[in-house]
C-alpha cells in the first residue's frame, strides 16, 4: 500500500489541471495554475524527483501565475480605458 | 468555420487521441518496473565522473549538448518577449506611485530576502551534490529578489535591478556555457567534455565541469527570470499604450477597424484626455 | 494502479487541448497550454519510477546501496519545466501585444486578416 501517496498526488494533479482549465477568468486561473504547481511539486516529491519538484515549486507556484496576473492587469487596464472612453 | 462545426471537428479529434491513448497505456512499461536500462547505466556514468548528484550528471556531462540547446530555446524566448514588449513610438512612461505596505508585510519580506538570495545560490552551487542545480537555483534567487517588490515598492525594485546589467549577465550566462565547452576541443576530444580533474566524490569542487556549468545556467537563468519579469512589470506598471488613454475607436463591436496601421496618437487626444495616470509621466520613448 | 499515471497524463493533455480550443481568452489559452506542458511532466516521471526506488542523488546514501529511480527522465523534465516557463512568456507577451494593437484578447473577434 506504498502507492497510496502517489495515487492521491495523482488525482491532486488531475483535478487541479482540470479546474485550471475550467476556470475561465483569467485572475482566478492563475490562482488555479498555482494549485496545480503545488499539486505537481507534491508529485515529483513522492515519484522521488525532488529536482524537479524544486524547479516545479519555484516556477509553477510563482512565477507563471505572476506573468499570467501581470498580463490579465496591463489587458484589463486598457480595455477599462477603453470602456470609459465609450460612455464619455 | 462556425463554431458549432469547430466543436464537432474538436470532439472527433478529442475521442480519436483518447481512444489511441487508451490503447497505448496497456503496452508502456508498466509504472513502478523494475527495468530501467538508461537510468542504470547513467547512475554507473555519474558515479564514474564523481558527481554525487545522478540528474546534474545527466544535464551537464552526459547529456551536456542537449542542455546547450534547452537553453538555447531559453535565451531566445528571453530575447523574444523582451523585443515583443520593448516600448514603442507610440507608448510613453508613467511614474509609479509609492504604495503603502502594511508594517508586517514590510518585515518579513525584508527578513525573508536575504534568506532566499542565498538559499538560491547555495542551491546553484550543490547542484552537483545535493538536489538542486542552476535551473533551480537560478529561478528561487531571481524570484526572491522580487520580494523586494512585495515589502517596499516598485521604486525600489527598480534601484536595485539595473536591467541592463541583468540582460549582459544572461547573455554572458550563454556566453559561459558556451566557452566552457570549447575546453574540451582545447584539449583534443569533443566538445563539452569533462576534461577538468574529477576531484573527490561528494566534495563542492568534485565533477570536473559539472558544477561551472551549473553555475552559468544559474547565472543565465536567474537573469532571464528577472529581466522577463521586468518587462511584464513594465508593461503592467508604467508604460502607457496611447490606445490606453482612449484616443481611438473601441474595437469591442467585432468590427476591427482600429489597428497597427494606425499613425501614433492619431486623433491628437493623447495629450488631453483626464486619467489618473496622467501626472508625473516620464520621458517618451 | 499500473497504467493511472499514463491516464492522468493523458487525462491532463486532453484538458488542456480542449480549454484551449474553447477558450474565449488568450491568456486563458496560454494557462491551459501550461496545463498542457504538465501531462508531459507527469509522463515522462511516471515512466521512470521504480517501486521502491530512492532519488538519484547520492548526498546521503551509499552508491549501490538502495534501487534508484531513473535520473534520464528527470533531467528532461527538469530543463523542460524552466524552458516551458520561458515559453509561456514568450506567449503571453504575444497576447500582450494582440491587446494592444487589435484591443481584444478574443480570439474570435481575431479571425479577419488586415493589412
Amino acid at each position: 500500500m506504498d502507492e497510496l501517496p502517489v495515487a492521491l498526488a495523482l488525482l491532486l494533479v488531475a483535478c487541479a489541471g482540470t479546474a485550471a482549465v475550467a476556470t475561465r477568468d483569467p485572475v482566478r486561473q492563475s490562482l488555479v495554475l498555482g494549485v496545480l504547481g503545488l499539486a505537481l511539486a507534491l508529485l515529483f516529491t513522492v515519484l522521488q524527483a525532488p529536482d524537479v519538484a524544486l524547479s516545479q515549486l519555484a516556477v509553477g507556484t510563482a512565477l507563471t501565475p505572476l506573468m499570467v496576473l501581470l498580463s490579465v492587469r496591463k489587458v484589463r487596464r486598457k480595455a477599462r480605458s477603453e470602456r470609459r472612453e465609450e460612455h464619455e | 468555420m462556425s463554431p458549432r462545426t469547430r466543436l464537432w471537428v474538436l470532439a472527433c479529434g478529442v475521442a480519436g487521441v483518447a481512444a489511441l491513448l487508451a490503447v497505448t497505456v496497456w503496452r508502456l512499461p508498466p509504472f513502478g518496473g523494475a527495468r530501467h536500462p538508461y537510468g542504470e547505466r547513467a547512475v554507473e556514468a555519474a558515479l564514474a565522473s564523481r558527481v554525487a548528484n545522478a540528474v546534474a550528471s545527466v544535464n551537464f556531462d552526459q547529456r551536456a549538448f542537449d542542455t546547450l540547446g534547452e537553453q538555447a530555446i531559453l535565451f531566445g524566448s528571453v530575447l523574444g518577449t523582451v523585443v515583443v514588449l520593448r516600448q514603442t513610438r507610440d507608448e510613453r512612461r508613467v511614474e509609479p506611485e509609492p504604495a503603502g505596505v502594511a508594517g508586517p508585510v514590510r518585515r518579513y519580506a525584508l527578513i525573508a530576502l536575504p534568506v532566499v538570495l542565498l538559499t538560491g545560490v547555495y542551491v546553484v552551487a550543490h547542484g552537483q551534490l545535493s538536489p538542486g542545480g542552476g535551473f533551480q537555483g537560478g529561478v528561487v534567487a531571481a524570484t526572491g529578489l522580487h520580494l523586494l517588490y512585495v515589502a517596499v515598492d516598485y521604486r525600489a525594485l527598480k534601484r536595485v535591478r539595473s536591467v541592463h546589467l541583468f540582460t549582459l549577465a544572461d547573455a554572458a550566462g550563454e556566453a559561459g556555457y558556451l566557452l566552457l565547452g570549447t575546453g574540451g576541443l582545447l584539449a583534443g576530444t569533443a566538445y563539452l567534455t569533462d576534461v577538468l580533474p574529477l576531484g573527490t566524490f561528494g566534495t563542492l569542487a568534485s565533477g570536473g565541469t559539472v558544477p561551472l556549468l551549473n553555475a552559468a545556467i544559474g547565472v543565465e537563468v536567474a537573469a532571464a527570470v528577472v529581466v522577463l519579469l521586468a518587462r511584464f512589470l513594465d508593461q503592467a506598471i508604467e508604460i502607457v499604450t496611447s490606445g490606453e488613454e482612449g484616443d481611438r475607436a473601441p474595437g469591442t463591436d467585432g468590427a476591427p477597424g482600429t489597428g497597427g496601421a494606425r499613425p501614433a496618437g492619431g486623433t491628437g487626444r493623447a495629450d488631453g484626455a483626464d486619467g489618473p495616470h496622467r501626472t508625473g509621466r516620464g520621458g517618451a520613448g | 494502479m499500473s497504467v493511472l499515471p499514463y491516464l492522468v497524463a493523458g487525462w491532463l493533455f486532453l484538458a488542456g487541448c480542449v480549454g484551449m480550443a474553447t477558450s474565449r481568452n488568450l491568456i486563458h489559452a496560454v494557462g491551459s497550454l501550461a496545463v498542457c506542458q504538465s501531462s508531459t511532466y507527469v509522463l515522462l516521471l511516471a515512466v521512470g519510477y521504480r517501486r521502491g526506488g530512492t532519488a538519484p542523488v547520492h548526498s546521503d546514501i551509499r552508491p549501490g546501496s538502495r534501487p534508484l529511480v531513473d535520473p534520464v527522465v528527470q533531467a528532461l523534465t527538469l530543463t523542460d519545466v524552466v524552458v516551458g516557463a520561458t515559453v509561456t512568456a514568450l506567449l503571453l507577451a504575444l497576447v500582450v501585444q494582440v491587446a494592444k494593437r487589435h484591443g481584444t484578447v478574443d480570439p474570435d473577434e481575431l479571425r479577419e486578416l488586415r493589412g
